[in-house]
């Protein structure tokens, strides 16, 4: 019940409920448009990929992409959905100089991919399940380009044709957070599979969020489109900024408008792009250049074969394998990339001897990602290579170093000063495990500090004090298990 | 040589691969007689330096011994398809003055096969007519005049140009595109031989789209022989049109000759409409006679659902046609009538562009597939033409073909129909049937009206199975004997 509170938003007459679909538009990864073959890339220059197909001259015709088509079962599988062997392609109509055929062409009646589901995670660890209405495919538009001549817009076609993959969701997101999280998921999928590269940059990945509220457990309310949010972050602001809208506007006894919403990323706000009375009517109806997409149930299958580890089988498996939390594994799994190495890490420690894989797991999450992530870079531009994880994780299994001492040691590893080995040695950051030192040490401070003792012999878990002095008189070189030994053994504990 | 201009497409192939006059000296003596039949308004651009550089490149291939089924004969193009570098308008001022950097897949293959190209033939607008009337280049004139009159009747259409040309000498053969009866209804209008055939036989690459589910080019040829000849080299798989069927193509020539005896030729009673009149009924009487004396096997047969064929198919094709004209829209090539914004460039560029009928087609076809009407029109419609495919597969369990008339009626004066839209689409009653079914469909000269203008007939086939309705066009032919020509009054 407090997981659903919190997700509640209070308005001045009382607590309203979000609820949140999403259709997210994923470019597919091919170097060939959907219809035409020519090719798509990120930086050509303006009208440079563009065949005579996407050009709409009179008398193209297009033919579908077979590695797109795979692309889309691909991902369809990858979001356990329902694969259609079955599907048609219908023409969107409408009027615009990026649309050279004045239709999009696109699957509006039968998908290629039906019904589906996923589970996220949310920060917390915790997980929901978004149901998955379909997943379809369909042409991108050209770009119009408003800002080159104060009277004329340019338009560059190099868009036009690209494959999309239009997944939609169920209604099933009560909060930004879990919106966000959504399409997080969805991009860790497809860039899994292979279908999408997920960069949200360069808008090869990009959502329009419908926004409704209501009162916990009432009907749905009127909802709202945004259209083509780009980034995590935007995808939460234009969530928070619509709902409070929605909100007030109900409270001040208005009715919401079914529209589509443009979000304004400068000020944070979402304003009507047109109405539901403006609502184009697209005419669908099936392409008639294009037959029925018949698909073989043996190719689905031999794709369902070719398919890699997916992240929630990958979770489960870092999690029995090598008894990660379910935090550092859904942490681990959201790139491909983390798990691998990762693993790579804990296959050199084993090499070496060593066994800790949930130590590896905290450097690589606490220290590295968290690093890389601030930076705002991913896993593979790390500067620590997974076997100097390993290393140091060794060097603590063998209490060479302590944590805090390993801390240090990762900050040299960070600043590119080799392997940790070398560092606790040029630096000279081994531990002290001499008891016979130590045992001098805390014999002391036993003495100096009586009342100290006393507590500690009153309430055990106050031994950290003490530890905290022997760290501080060792410089923090000390065996923080040969302390623990010593000081138990000496408080009598 | 103006001699030269009389001959078949089979005799004057014969008489290139003979030698007995080069492929430049008929190409010459066609561009004469265009220049002389401007008249007609047959052709809207000629081209004769091409034809005649293409002639020559004929004659050394001829010369050099690797000449193709068609190298050396000068064919007419209508407007409708592509040609690199040659102006392409589908007979549209929205088009303007496109020139195409590409060529259509069938042009392709017929200059493949050697053929020359003479110019580019009229024809009703985006194909969107049955009287060539609707052609921003203005009508063409059928060189046909009924008996003792001089009053310009229509060639029919859309393909009007390509069957005026032909019958009047001005090509050996001609490309067409039939939607729902532009190939047949201008061949049974000038006396000529048109065949459309089964849907995916032809490439649609390169064409310009009027209704994508039933468009298909054919040829009109003065013979059913060279009707076979000229479907030979166009019809082939092409990858580039999805809709195209991979299946090899026979040589339709050698059907052409073959033996009719024991087919079984169907005669749908739904086509024998009240007030048919009586010397249609008549010349359908003529062809049973002909066939059943070639040994052919009369049954009576039923299409019971052929009265919806007309009314589903005036949905069908402006549907899909107003989506297919939306790229013409001033953004990137042909006119461009500029307005003060965006909205208003579309307006002006659209209504200058496009001729009356096709505004008509294109505002019928959006209506049709408008919420709220998408299902009492468009599917409903969809559902007509499952039900006419059904028919025509039933009926061909008990038939090898069918044979009805081409049109309603002979050739008919310009102007008599154009304030008329009902009574101008009901010529393609008798044709309509065979693009929603996509099966084969031939008219042939059959006769002629009493006042000497031609009239033709209609085989239907199977899917595919074009072969035998060369054999009974052939059969047919023969019985009928040598038809009679248009006078050259022009």
């Amino acid at each position: 019940m407090t997981e659903t509170a919190d997700k509640l938003i209070q308005g001045r007459t009382g607590p309203w409920e979000i609820v949140l679909g999403l259709e997210i538009h994923a470019q597919v990864a091919s170097k060939a448009k959907l219809f035409s073959g020519a090719a798509v890339g990120f930086g050509a220059g303006p009208n440079e990929q563009v065949s005579l197909v996407d050009a709409a001259m009179p008398g193209m015709l297009p033919v579908i992409n077979r590695f797109c088509v795979e692309q889309a079962v691909r991902a369809g599988l990858g979001l356990n959905a329902q694969i259609n062997l079955k599907s048609r392609f219908d023409r969107k109509n409408y009027f615009y100089p990026d649309l050279p055929q004045g239709y999009q062409i696109s699957q509006f009646k039968d998908p290629i991919v039906g019904e589906g589901e996923v589970e996220v995670e949310r920060d917390d660890g915790s997980t929901f399940v978004v149901g998955v209405e379909r997943l379809h495919l369909e042409q991108d538009a050209g770009k119009s380009l408003h800002d080159q001549d104060p009277n004329a817009t340019y338009v560059d076609l190099n868009r036009a044709g690209t494959a999309l993959m239009e997944i939609v969701s169920r209604p099933d997101m009560r909060c930004a957070e879990e919106a966000a999280a959504y399409v997080k998921k969805i991009r860790t999928i497809l860039r899994y599979i292979g279908a999408c590269d997920g960069d949200m940059e360069k808008g090869n990945l990009r959502a329009d969020v419908n926004v409704s509220v209501r009162r916990p457990g009432a009907e749905l309310g009127t909802r709202c489109e945004i259209k083509n949010v780009n980034s995590y972050r935007h995808i939460q602001q234009a969530i928070e900024y619509e709902a409070r809208r929605q909100v007030e506007i109900i409270e001040d006894g208005g009715k919401i408008d079914q529209e589509t919403r443009l979000f304004d990323s400068g000020k944070l706000e979402t304003r009507s792009m047109r109405s539901k009375e403006e609502a184009h009517d697209y005419r669908y109806f099936p392409d008639p250049d294009l037959l029925p997409l018949i698909l073989d149930a043996d190719w689905v299958e031999q794709i369902k074969k070719s398919l890699p580890e997916l992240p929630d089988a990958k979770k489960k498996r870092l999690q029995g394998q090598y008894g990660l939390s379910a935090y550092d594994a859904g942490v681990m799994i959201i790139e491909s990339a983390r798990a691998d190495y990762f693993e790579s890490a804990v296959a050199a420690l084993k090499a070496a001897g060593g066994s800790d894989a949930k130590l590896v797991a905290n450097y690589v999450t606490n220290e590295l990602l968290q690093r890389l992530s601030a930076d705002g870079h991913e896993i593979d531009a790390s500067p620590i290579p997974a076997a100097d994880i390993a290393g140091l994780v060794k060097l603590r299994e063998d209490g060479v170093v302590s944590s805090k001492i390993a801390k240090e040691v990762f900050d040299h590893m960070w600043a590119g000063e080799g392997a940790p080995y070398q560092i606790v040695e040029t630096h000279g950051l081994k531990q002290e495990s001499d008891t016979g030192a130590l045992e001098g040490i805390i014999a002391a401070l036993i003495a100096a500090n009586p009342a100290q003792a006393d507590a500690v012999k009153e309430k055990p878990q106050a031994i950290g004090w003490f530890v905290g002095q022997v760290m501080k008189a060792t410089g923090g070189k000390a065996n923080p298990g040969s302390v623990n030994e010593i000081l138990k053994a000496k408080l009598g504990i | 040589m103006s001699g030269l201009t009389d001959l078949t497409l089979k005799a004057a192939l014969d008489g290139l691969a003979s030698k007995a006059f080069s492929s430049e000296e008929i190409t010459r003596a066609h561009i004469a007689a265009i220049e002389a039949a401007r008249a007609l308004n047959a052709y809207v651009l000629e081209t004769p330096e091409k034809a005649i550089e293409m002639a020559r490149a004929s004659d050394a291939r001829r010369a050099s011994g690797d000449a193709g089924a068609l190298d050396g004969a000068p064919l007419g193009i209508k407007d409708l398809f592509c040609t690199e570098g040659v102006r392409s308008t589908a007979c549209s001022n929205i088009i303007g003055n496109f020139v195409p950097t590409y060529e259509s897949s069938v042009t392709t293959r017929l200059w493949r096969a050697g053929a020359v190209m003479l110019g580019k033939l009229n024809m009703d607008e985006f194909a969107m007519g049955s009287s060539n009337e609707s052609s921003a280049f203005g009508p063409v004139t059928n060189p046909w005049r009924a008996k003792g009159s001089n009053r310009p009747l229509t060639p029919g259409g859309s393909s009007g140009g390509s069957a005026a040309a032909v019958a009047a000498d001005l090509c050996l053969g001609a490309t067409a595109t039939d939607t729902g009866g532009s190939i047949r209804q201008p061949a049974g209008f000038t006396g000529t031989v048109g065949i459309k055939p089964t849907y995916g036989r032809c490439s649609r690459w390169g064409i310009v789209a009027f209704a994508s589910s039933l468009d298909q080019a054919g040829p009109i040829a003065k013979t059913v022989e060279d009707a076979a000849i000229l479907l030979t080299s166009m019809a082939g798989h092409d990858v580039k049109d999805s809709t195209s069927l991979s299946v090899d193509v026979p040589d339709f020539a050698s059907f052409v000759g073959k033996d009719v005896k024991g087919l079984r030729i169907g005669i749908p009673g739904e086509y024998r409409l009240d007030g048919l009149q009586p010397e249609i009924a008549a010349l359908w009487d003529q062809g049973v006679a002909w066939l059943k004396d070639a040994g052919c096997e009369i049954v009576d047969i039923s299409l019971p659902h052929t009265k919806y064929a007309l009314p589903a198919y005036y949905i069908i094709a402006p549907a899909e046609a107003s989506s297919n004209l939306a790229r013409y829209d001033g953004m990137r090539f042909g006119r461009r009538e500029e307005g003060t914004n965006l909205t208003e460039t579309y307006e002006n560029t659209r209504a200058s562009g496009f001729g009356a009928e096709v505004k008509r087609r294109i505002l019928i076809g959006t209506y049709v597939l408008s919420a709220g009407y998408y299902d009492a029109y468009y599917l409903k419609a969809l559902k007509v033409r499952r039900r006419i495919a059904e028919d025509f597969t039933a009926a061909f369990h008990k038939v090898d073909a069918i044979l009805t008339p081409t049109a309603p009626s002979a050739a008919f004066p310009i102007g008599e129909k154009s304030d008329d839209p009902v009574a101008m689409y009901l010529n393609d009653v008798f044709t309509v049937t065979t693009n929603l079914a996509g099966l084969p469909g031939l008219s042939l000269p059959a006769g002629q009206s009493s006042d000497g203008l031609p009239l033709g007939l209609q085989l239907i086939g199977r899917p595919l199975d074009e072969g035998t309705l060369f054999s009974l066009a052939g059969a047919m032919e023969k019985a009928r004997g040598v038809m009679a020509r248009p006078d050259r009054w022009w």
